[in-house]
């Protein structure tokens, strides 16, 4: 065991670590722990763009902004964190800008914009172009661009780290409410050597990603399985709103890669085997680029209703054939080619099958405005922050409108990095870590070790497997009392047997056989608690549909859903919404 | 899931075969009463579809025959860079290419890129790549006081260096050239990428510090424009006429 002390440590390398490390590091001795090399992040894999009311095309501001976000968020969203989310974007962009970020540009020189779904001019009027972006490589700007500042200012990166446990002073679920709970470190498994460390610090940042990998159909890469959040949840920490998930319209039919929407914000359109444009019955004001939960329930209801295509009915098709094959190249260059490399179809004169893909975690580890962690619905943990797509801040609340996570990489990710600096800054010391801060990893790693060769009949990938279908099957566009009964049962069942796995591979070096048990353990808790919130939310919600409560329910469950993991299973509570000026009403386009 | 695909036949039917791969394997930890550093070929049979890509039979291998083979990979579309590899003698993402191209009926010989140390079976140690890059400058380098709203920049200046921008850090370039190979110097081709990126970027100034740095030893003119490179870059990137850009930018000494 090798023990390691720091002001700041950063988990996680994507947008949001990398934004916050910018931040952190020039304020304090910060280390970044990251299980994958920092360019292999899926920030890099968003494609659309970065939301901002720059106004460089057409008018626009930031209320506007703030207002498609609540509106689009079916009105769980805090107002107060959207607020900043919508004013701070501006500079986001600028910022980004000014690192060097290749914007695509109008024609004076300006960073370009161009329209995106549930962006809409003055409250609803009409699309408008608030979407920055470089191509269909916006985070693959954005991930490059972070990481050449991260190597210009020496920032110090543990690559191929995998946190697997946090550490704090005491007990959040029995300290009483107003009691201090502080966070003294993590614990990490080197993947290169096999070696357990610990990192003592007085600031931890929470910045590891999503968790689509509890889905079988996905657009995140095979790294996301929620491991931040399934720490979190261990540590006895709450989780909130993980039953809002957001499947989006356009993942490759069978593959779930995914098509940005920019596709439909450049003028591509749905079609049915008919031929219809059915979303001109779905949303008649902006159609194809209404919020993705009602295109992606869209989609599904073409298909159940038998108007699906292809041999089996089960996807409708993406038309992009009406633009200019040059226009296509210049703005879609890259899921173009994947369409072309994966399902061996010509965009330019053929569609694209398509079919709802899990995309976003809503939910995540709760968090206030400044990016600390809650542990109820009041107290914060001293110096525990989390952002990006593990965090819940809440600016996203039911629907996350597309290219709003890119700015709140950006946005919460440097708040973070300043908030935890300063707070760094501001003690002495860490806690001291326990003599054992290692046994839980430690003691993990062995007894997964001691499984080769042993009695386990169970396997992993198998395991993995029937979770996702069953989350698939269950848990996805549509969910009912038994669909979710359904999935629970089967969960349980298979956290039973997760109990008898048994792995192949018993050496010390890159032993990614024991990784991916460690990570199947997270999804499977996860998908605990996705499938018992929306099991308590008997409304229907932007992502969150449920067909035996079709509407929404405003005066039972205008609320957020805290999950806490106790020695008794799960303990289900609420937790208000911050309402500033819009008074929720029907999300209509 | 993100990519197995394993459900093509939604998408029109695909006969399933049987594949064999022939795997380069290093075994770092020695088990098995192997040496520890041990080399040695190991043939797996995996039954796939036409349109799965190398990587869905890696993975077939890995979670079903022997979970002991180690390889890197996150994204499964060739965006991330993660499982550069060096498939049928020649540099490739796993994730991007498809059995049907490979001609499934020979076996389908799967190594390690070369050039950098290899640690266990598919993955190497990239550092040394890694510090190559960072050598470079690779990060904005404006002069002047910095404006209030964005730089401003042309779309025909922002696409001088367009194709470099691509760039995912795979490493298949630079492991496919035959000077990195044999010159322990040589820093290789993505870091001539990384540089072009910058260096013919309107908004950056310090296009002579990186070009300086590229006239030295380990630079530019140890390329021999065998155009490996080129053909291994799975962003189809035009890696040799960022070289030859370069080049010209050295000896006529404008940008
Ligand atoms: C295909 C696709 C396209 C998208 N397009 C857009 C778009 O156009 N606009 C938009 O706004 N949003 C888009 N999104 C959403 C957006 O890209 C993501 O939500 C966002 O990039 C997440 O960033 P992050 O920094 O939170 O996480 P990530 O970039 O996923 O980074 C997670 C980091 O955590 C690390 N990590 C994870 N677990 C551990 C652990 N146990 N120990 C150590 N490190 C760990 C990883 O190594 C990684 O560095 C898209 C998403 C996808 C999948
Ligand atoms: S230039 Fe191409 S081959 Fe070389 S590292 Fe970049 S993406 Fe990979
Ligand atoms: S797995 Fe990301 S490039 Fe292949």
């Amino acid at each position: 065991m090798t023990n390691h002390e720091f002001d700041v440590v950063i988990v996680g390398a994507g947008g949001a670590g990398m934004r916050a490390a910018l931040e952190s590091s020039q304020r304090a001795k910060t280390a970044v722990l990251t299980k994958l090399y920092p360019t292999r992040s899926h920030t890099g894999a968003a494609q659309g763009g970065m939301a901002a009311a720059l106004a460089n095309v057409e008018d626009d501001n930031a209320e506007w902004h703030t207002f498609d976000t609540v509106k689009g968020g079916d009105y769980l969203v805090d107002q107060d964190a959207a607020e900043i989310l919508c004013k701070e974007a501006i500079d986001a962009v600028l910022d980004l800008e000014k690192m060097g970020l290749p914007f695509n540009r109008t024609t004076a020189g300006k960073v370009d914009q161009r329209r995106f779904g549930g962006h809409t001019r003055n409250h609803g009027e009409a699309a408008v172009r608030r979407a920055c972006y470089a191509a269909d490589r916006t985070g693959h700007m954005i991930l490059q661009t972070l990481y050449q500042q991260c190597i210009k200012q020496e920032v110090e990166f543990f690559n191929e780290f995998y946190v697997l446990d946090l550490i704090l002073d005491s007990d959040p679920q029995a300290a009483a409410d107003g009691d201090e709970v502080a966070v003294a470190g993590v614990v990490a498994y080197q993947l290169s050597t096999g070696e357990v460390h610990t990192f003592r610090a007085k600031s931890v940042i929470f910045a590891t990603g999503g968790a689509g990998k509890v889905f079988k159909t996905t657009s995140n890469a095979h790294t996301l399985t929620g491991d931040g959040m399934g720490i979190a949840l261990r540590a006895g920490l709450p989780l909130e709103d993980m039953e809002f998930f957001q499947f989006h319209p356009t993942g490759l039919a069978g593959l779930g890669i995914l098509l940005s929407e920019a596709a439909r914000g450049e003028g591509g359109i749905l079609r049915n085997s008919e031929g219809e444009r059915f979303m001109e019955r779905y949303a008649p004001t902006i159609k194809d680029l209404a919020p993705r939960d009602m295109v992606a329930r869209a989609m599904a209801n073409e298909v159940r209703e038998g108007r699906g295509c292809g041999p089996h009915k089960d996807y409708v098709l993406l038309d992009l054939t009406h633009l200019e094959p040059a226009h296509i190249d210049e703005k879609l260059p890259d899921i173009t080619e994947f369409a072309r490399t994966y399902l061996g179809v010509e965009p330019y004169t053929e569609p694209v099958p398509v079919f709802p893909t899990a995309h976003y975690a809503m939910g995540g580890i709760p968090t206030n405005v400044n990016a600390e962690v809650l542990r109820n619905n009041t107290d914060v943990v001293k110096g525990l922050y989390a952002a990006g797509e593990c965090a819940c801040v809440s600016v996203h609340g039911a629907n996350r409108l597309g290219t709003n996570s890119l700015l709140d990489i950006n946005v919460f990710g440097r708040r973070a990095g300043i908030a935890a600096a300063e707070y760094a800054n501001s003690v002495d010391a860490a806690p001291e870590l326990p003599a054992d801060a290692d046994a839980t990893v430690a003691g993990l790693v062995a007894s997964l070790r001691e499984t080769v060769g042993g009695d386990g009949t169970e396997r992993v990938a198998q395991i993995r497997k029937e979770l996702q279908e069953t989350m698939d099957m269950n848990v996805q566009v549509f969910r009912t009392a038994e669909s979710l009964a359904e999935a629970a049962g089967a969960v349980k069942g298979l956290r039973e047997r997760f109990a008898s796995i048994a792995i192949h591979d018993r050496g010390q070096r890159f032993n990614t056989d024991l990784l991916e048990a460690v990570e199947l353990g997270f999804l499977l808790e996860l998908a605990e608690v996705v499938i018992a919130g929306a099991d308590g939310r008997k409304e229907s919600r932007g992502g969150h549909y449920r067909e035996d409560f079709p509407t929404r329910d405003d005066e039972n469950y205008m609320q957020h859903t805290m999950a806490y993991a106790t020695p008794e299973g799960l303990r289900m509570d609420w937790k208000p919404v911050v309402v500033t000026k819009y008074q929720p009403m029907e999300r209509k386009y | 899931m993100t990519a197995t695909a394993e459900k093509t036949e939604e998408v029109g039917a695909v006969e399933s075969f049987t594949v064999t791969l022939k795997i380069l394997r290093h075994d770092p930890d020695g088990l098995d009463g192997r040496e520890p550093g041990a080399e040695y070929w190991e043939e797996f049979q995996v039954e796939a579809h036409a349109t799965d890509r190398v990587l869905d039979a890696l993975h077939a291998i890995k979670w079903e025959q022997d979970g002991t083979l180690a390889f890197r990979r996150s994204c499964a579309h060739g965006v991330c860079g993660s499982d550069a590899m060096r498939i049928n003698a020649r540099n490739r993402l796993a994730c991007k290419t498809l059995l049907k191209d490979l001609n499934p009926a020979r076996p389908i010989t799967v190594e390690p890129i070369k050039g950098l140390p290899v640690e266990k079976d598919l993955i190497v140690d990239m550092e040394p790549f890694f510090a190559s890059y960072r050598d470079i400058m690779p990060f904005l380098m404006p002069s002047g006081p910095t404006p209030e709203r964005e730089r401003l920049q042309s779309p025909e200046d922002r696409e001088r260096f367009d194709d470099t921008t691509k760039c995912i850090l795979c490493a298949a370039c630079t492991t496919s050239c035959p000077v990195f190979w044999t010159d322990g110097q040589y820093f290789g081709p993505q870091a001539i990428v990384g540089a072009h990126r910058f260096i013919f970027d309107s908004r950056d100034d310090g296009e002579w510090d990186r070009l300086e740095i590229l006239n030295d030893q380990a630079g530019v003119w140890k390329c021999r424009t065998a155009f490996n490179c080129t053909e291994a870059c799975p962003r189809g990137i035009e890696v040799t006429k960022a070289i030859s850009e370069v080049k010209r930018a050295l000896t006529s000494g404008e940008v």
